[in-house]
C-alpha cells in the first residue's frame, strides 16, 4: 500500500537533492540521494507508489529539475503539498511528475499514513484516517501538458501555440 | 495601464495583459550553464525539432569551472560538442552567468530573458523581465522561441531614506527577506522603487533583484532610469536606444514601505535566508571561512568596499578568506587598480571568476562543524559542502571586517 512520507514547510531544492549530486541526470541515481540530508532513511525505505506529503512552499530555491527528477526516480508517484514554489511547480509539470496542491490534505496526512490518490480527479484518500480531500484544480493548459506526459512529450506532437489556444 | 510586469508583458504581447492572465511570449534570450545545460540538451533531443534561432541561446560555464572532477569535465565536454554541432555563437566562460549576461549586453530594459538558473531574476534591476525556469523548458524554448507565463500580481516595495555608512543594499534586502519570509512573494512580482532605490548605483540595485527569488518571487523589477541607461552604455556591450517602460496607474496587491535610515548591518543566520538578525546580535561568532563573491556581491564595487577594509591589515590566520571576482572583466579591473594586490597582501586567496564556493563543489568547500560568513544569497543546509556546516550571509563590508577578526564583526569600525 502507498505510504506517506511527510515533510515540513519550505523544503528547499537543496534538501530534496543537494547540489553536489546534480552532476548526473540519471533519475534513478538522483532518486537514491533524494532527501538524503533531511530524511536519511527515505531513499532506502521508499516503495514504488509511495507519496511525498509536504507543507507550504515545497521545492523553493533553485531552478534545478534534478529535484522533481530525484523524487520520481526514488519511486514516489506524486507530491501532495499545501503549496509549491514557482519553479518547482513548473518543473514537476514539465517532467510529468504529478503534483497535488491541498493545504487540507497536507495538514490531514501524517507520516506513515496509508494514502491512495486518484491523479486524474485530484482526489486524495487517507485510508488510515478515513478522510478524503480534493486537490486544487490545475489550469487547462497545465492539464494539457500533464496529459501528454510533460512538456517535452507535448512538443513532440504539438506546437507551443496549441497550449494557450 | 499597469504594473511594471503588466507593462512589459503588454508591450510584448501587443495587447493589454493583466495579472492572472496566461500569456505565451517570445523571449529575447535563453540562458543556461554547465549545471543545467545537459538536461536542456536531453529535452531538446527528445523533442526532436531544430533550434529556432541559435543566436538567441547563451551558454555559460561558471558553476564548476574549470572542472573540479572527471564527471564535471565530461559534462562540459558534452556541452561543448553540442555547441559546436549546433553552431551556437554565444558561449562564455568568463565568470558567473548573470554578471556576464549583463556585461555582454544580453540584458535590456523591456527585454524578456529566461534562464535555467533561479537567479536569472537578477536582470530585473535593469528593467528587464527575467526569470528562472527548469532545463526542460529551456530546451523547449530553444525549439519554440517562446515560453508561457502566468502574469503575476505585484508587491510594491517602496524604500525611503538614506542608509547609514556601513549599510548597503545587501543589508536592506536581507532585512526585507526576514520580514517577508521565504515564501512571502511566491508567484508574485516584486517591484522596487522610492528615493532610496533612485539614489542607488546599478550594482547595488542588482542585489534586490538577485535575491527576490529568495522570497519566492517570479521577478524583482526596477524601472529603468537615467542611472540604468548610463550603466548600460558605460559598463556593458548593450547597444541603444533603450526603452524606458514605466508603470501606469498600477494596481498593487500590496505595498511595503521601509525607511532604510533606521537600519544597521544585517546578517541572515544559519540555516535559512529569512533568519535575519542585526549583525550586532551575532557579533563574535567564530568563523572558519569568509567568502566574497557570487552573482549577489562579487562585483567590482563590492571588491572595492572589501579592499578598503582589508588594506594594510591581515585576515585572521584561522579564517580562510576567499575572494572570487564575479567575472573576468571585474577581475581585470581589480587587478589593474591594485585591489588584487591588497587581497593577496592581506592573506586572502583569490580564486578564478565563477560561482566558486557558492555551491559547495569546489573553491572552498566547508567541513562538518565549520562556520562561514559569505556575500552569497543562500545559506541552506549543505549549500557549501557538509550539511553540518553553518552559513551566514552579509554584505562585502561585513565579510571583510569579519575576516580580519576571525569572527562576525561590525564593519562600521573599519570605515
Ligand atoms: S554565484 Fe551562486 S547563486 Fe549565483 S549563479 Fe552561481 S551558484 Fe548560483
Amino acid at each position: 500500500m502507498a505510504r506517506a512520507w511527510k515533510f515540513e514547510d519550505n523544503l528547499n531544492t537543496d534538501e530534496i537533492i543537494p547540489a553536489r549530486f546534480n552532476i548526473t541526470i540519471d533519475e534513478k541515481e538522483l532518486g537514491g540521494k533524494a532527501f538524503c540530508e533531511v530524511r536519511p532513511d527515505y531513499a532506502a525505505g521508499v516503495q514504488p507508489g509511495d507519496v511525498v506529503v509536504a507543507g507550504w512552499n515545497f521545492g523553493c530555491a533553485s531552478s534545478r529539475e534534478h529535484a522533481p527528477l530525484a523524487i520520481r526516480g526514488s519511486g514516489a508517484i506524486c507530491v501532495i503539498a499545501a503549496s509549491f514554489a514557482r519553479i518547482f511547480f513548473r518543473n514537476a509539470i514539465n517532467i510529468g511528475l504529478p503534483i497535488l496542491e491541498s493545504p487540507e490534505a497536507s495538514a490531514g496526512i501524517a507520516e506513515g499514513d496509508e494514502v491512495s490518490v486518484d491523479l486524474g480527479a485530484g482526489i486524495i484518500t487517507n485510508l488510515t484516517r478515513g478522510t478524503q480531500y480534493q486537490a486544487r484544480p490545475l489550469p487547462d493548459f497545465v492539464l494539457r501538458i500533464a496529459a501528454a506526459g510533460g512538456l517535452v512529450k507535448f512538443l513532440r506532437e504539438h506546437d507551443m501555440e496549441e497550449l494557450t489556444a | 495601464m499597469g504594473t511594471l510586469i503588466e507593462e512589459i508583458f503588454s508591450r510584448r504581447a501587443g495587447r493589454t495583459v493583466q495579472a492572472g492572465e496566461i500569456v505565451l511570449l517570445d523571449v529575447d534570450t535563453i540562458m543556461s550553464h554547465d549545471n543545467t545545460t545537459p538536461l536542456a540538451i536531453k529535452a531538446f533531443r527528445e523533442i526532436g525539432k531544430p533550434l529556432r534561432d541559435p543566436s538567441r541561446i547563451v551558454i555559460h560555464f561558471d558553476h564548476a569551472y574549470p572542472a573540479p572532477n572527471l564527471l564535471a569535465a565530461e559534462n562540459q565536454q558534452k556541452i561543448v560538442r553540442f555547441i559546436r554541432e549546433q553552431g551556437i555563437p554565444n558561449f562564455y566562460h568568463r565568470g558567473v552567468c548573470h554578471q556576464v549576461m549583463i556585461e555582454e549586453g544580453f540584458v535590456r530594459p523591456g527585454g524578456i530573458v529566461i534562464g535555467a538558473d533561479s537567479h536569472t531574476v537578477t536582470y530585473g534591476a535593469l528593467g528587464c523581465f527575467s526569470t528562472g525556469l527548469g532545463s526542460s523548458e529551456i530546451g523547449a524554448a530553444w525549439v519554440t522561441g517562446k515560453t508561457w507565463f502566468k502574469t503575476p500580481p505585484t508587491i510594491h516595495v517602496v524604500l525611503e531614506g538614506r542608509a547609514q555608512p556601513g549599510v548597503f543594499s545587501k543589508d536592506v534586502m536581507l532585512h526585507l527577506a526576514g520580514q517577508l519570509g521565504m515564501d512571502g512573494a511566491t508567484y508574485r512580482s516584486l517591484e522596487f522603487s522610492g528615493p532610496y532605490i533612485d539614489s542607488l548605483p546599478v550594482h547595488e540595485r542588482l542585489v534586490f533583484s538577485n535575491m527576490s527569488v529568495e522570497v519566492g518571487a517570479k521577478c524583482g523589477l526596477i524601472a529603468a532610469d537615467d542611472t540604468t541607461i548610463a550603466y548600460l552604455e558605460q559598463e556593458t556591450r548593450a547597444v541603444g536606444p533603450f526603452e524606458r517602460i514605466a508603470v501606469h496607474n498600477p494596481q498593487y496587491e500590496r505595498e511595503i514601505h521601509l525607511d532604510v535610515s533606521q537600519l544597521g548591518p544585517q546578517v541572515a543566520c544559519h540555516p535559512d535566508v529569512d533568519q535575519v538578525r542585526s549583525l550586532e546580535s551575532v557579533q563574535g561568532l567564530a568563523l572558519d571561512q569568509v567568502y566574497i563573491g557570487t552573482c549577489t556581491n562579487g562585483r567590482y564595487e563590492d571588491l572595492v568596499v572589501a579592499a578598503n577594509i582589508l588594506r594594510g591589515r591581515q585576515v585572521h590566520r584561522f579564517t580562510r578568506t576567499l575572494i572570487t571576482p564575479a567575472s573576468q572583466t571585474i577581475y581585470e579591473k581589480a587587478l589593474a587598480n591594485g585591489l588584487i594586490q591588497v587581497f593577496l597582501d592581506a592573506g586572502c586567496t583569490v580564486n578564478a571568476p565563477g560561482c566558486g564556493a557558492c555551491i559547495g563543489r569546489h573553491g572552498g568547500v566547508l567541513a562538518a562543524g565549520e562556520r562561514a560568513l559569505t556575500t552569497m544569497n543562500r545559506n541552506f543546509i549543505g549549500r557549501m559542502g557538509s550539511p553540518e556546516a553553518e552559513i551566514f550571509l552579509g554584505s562585502p563590508a561585513a565579510a571583510a571586517a569579519s575576516a580580519l577578526e576571525g569572527c562576525i564583526a561590525d564593519p562600521r569600525k573599519y570605515l
